[in-house]
């Protein structure tokens, strides 16, 4: 029992250092070449090396996504209700929002850059964009699958439709909404990177392309490894809160099994 | 005896493309105090009883009263409870309770002030239905019979002078729906508060009500209406009398007929 558990919290770990392993060995047993793809310890050396220029930019990059992140969380959850609210505003808004979702965001780079010049702003607009939309369907969601028998009880004893938003329509909306935010925590690192990588002198996407232009491969890798960090420590700081905020709804074993 | 809830004449259809009527000619008296059952097929319309009598519908045709008013608005006398126990899972079973008081006034307006006297009555009324100290539990920790309980306790809790019942038993098993029959007989001998009892089981009408109404296919309204005169208290006993699965029986007959 203990050491199955131990097995358990062990094993994010030694699946991620068997994936290098596994990797560094293809890299010489198949004699790929550096600039094709850097074994992990090249990668390592320009971690070293570059360890200045991979930090400034790496933070520059979360921050933004933060920034972006945060716009979505506060837009998403204000449409979500909107949303959530009145059924016409649903029959009308959803389309649009369908619609809007599927313009790739990358599409939208140029327009933000004619608006807002290059640099952090269309990144921030990017990472907020691709992001917002997890957010409104899940809180629309919540509130849209209230059980009719609870609102007739509330409704029974003159409960008004700010009653029951409040006292079951937003509680028992919070998992969908703290669920999503894992969703959309990653979305916002691909917008920001995509909008650095076509429109910015800053960050890990323009830290990135630039390497490509110099055919500094390893560095590459390094970028997307501090991508991967940056993503996997959000995600995780995303899935704690949801688990303070909202631990009555997850007492099923079935994810623990 | 005077009557509460009267329903008249009255005609109803849900809004929507499929706008047949639910209901048609319902005439309905029910007394203060008294128990009244509604039985029927399915789909019939019992439902439909239920929310013209809350106000939480409206008839397009006749009208509803509840203690000597016409309802145009929700009834906020009445406690409502359904098969489903629809507890809030990020409450305790006390806080559960308590909803009600923070919606209906004047206890909404009373809820800081008089907190520890209502999470009192609270108390109190969890353990007239045997659920005494289980009031920081949460609902997913209770049992379906418990949380059902807990429902019930729920609808009283702000003292309605009316209950209203919607097949409150329909999902539990046959020994834990006789002994919430115990507790919901007790409750309304406690309290002389009026109930209505949507129900599809039989037994559970004749061994509860004064009086039990047959209801027709849908459109609904009433065929039969049938005094109940089982003395009081009933004991469970009284389901194995023959006196007692002659009505059933005879009940049976008209809602196999109203099938038809």
């Amino acid at each position: 029992m203990n050491r199955t558990n131990l097995l358990i919290k062990a094993s994010p770990w030694l699946f991620t250092i068997g994936l290098f392993v596994v990797w560094e060995a293809a890299v010489y047993i198949f004699k790929i070449p550096v600039f094709f793809l850097p074994p992990p310890t090249a990668i390592a050396q320009a971690f070293v090396d570059y360890s200045g220029p991979l930090a400034r930019n790496s933070w520059i990059t979360l921050q933004t996504t933060l920034i972006g992140f945060a716009l979505a969380v506060g837009f998403g959850m204000l449409l979500g209700l909107l949303v959530g609210w009145s059924r016409a505003m649903y029959a009308g808004l959803y389309p649009l929002m369908i619609g809007f979702n599927a313009i790739p965001k990358v599409a939208l780079v140029p327009i933000l850059v004619l608006w807002f010049g290059i640099g952090f702003v269309p990144a921030v607009l990017t990472a907020f964009l691709i992001s917002f939309f997890p957010i409104v369907v899940n809180v629309a969601t919540g509130l849209a699958t209230i059980e009719p028998e609870l609102e007739d009880v509330l409704k029974a004893l003159g409960a008004s439709k700010l009653d029951i938003m409040r006292k079951v329509g937003i509680p028992r909306t919070l998992p969908y909404f703290f669920g999503s935010l894992k969703v959309a925590i990653t979305l916002a690192f691909v917008g920001s990177v995509i909008s650095e990588s076509v429109a910015s002198n800053y960050g890990i996407g323009n830290l990135m392309l630039q390497a490509q232009a110099q055919f500094q491969v390893p560095l590459i890798f390094a970028g997307l490894v501090v991508l991967a960090i940056e993503g996997i420590a959000m995600y995780a700081a995303m899935a704690i809160l949801e688990r303070r905020m909202t631990g009555w709804a997850q007492r099923s074993g079935f994810a623990q099994a | 005896m005077s009557a509460f809830v009267t329903l008249e004449g009255v005609d109803h259809a849900y809004a929507g493309a499929n706008s047949a009527l639910a209901v048609e000619g319902l005439s309905i008296s029910v007394n203060q105090g008294e128990f009244a059952a509604v039985v029927g097929p399915s789909g019939c319309g019992k439902s439909t009883l239920m929310k013209l009598a809350t106000g939480l519908q409206f008839p397009r045709a006749g009208t509803v009263t509840v203690a000597g008013e016409k309802v145009t608005k929700p009834v906020k006398i009445a406690g409502m409870a359904f098969q489903a126990p629809t507890l809030l899972p990020w409450r305790t079973t006390l806080d559960n309770l308590l909803l009600p008081l923070e919606i209906v006034e004047p206890y909404r307006s009373q809820m800081r002030s008089r907190k520890v006297e209502f999470a009192a009555r609270a108390r109190n009324l969890l353990t007239s239905v045997g659920l005494r100290d289980q009031g920081e539990k949460f609902p997913w920790e209770l049992s379906g019979g418990m949380q059902q309980r807990t429902s019930l306790c729920r609808a009283l809790i702000h003292e309605p002078q009316l209950l209203m019942l919607d097949e409150p038993f329909g999902a539990l098993d046959a020994f834990t729906r006789e002994e919430l029959w115990c507790v919901i007989r007790d409750l309304q001998a406690a309290s002389k508060i009026t109930v209505i009892l949507v129900t599809h089981d039989l037994r559970e009408a004749v061994f509860l009500a004064d009086r039990v109404f047959v209801m027709s296919q849908r459109p609904g309204r009433i065929v039969v209406e049938r005094k109940i005169d089982l003395p009081r208290p009933r004991d469970l006993e009284v389901t194995f009398t023959s006196a007692f699965t002659d009505i059933v029986h005879e009940l049976r007959s008209h809602i196999v007929k109203a099938r038809q």
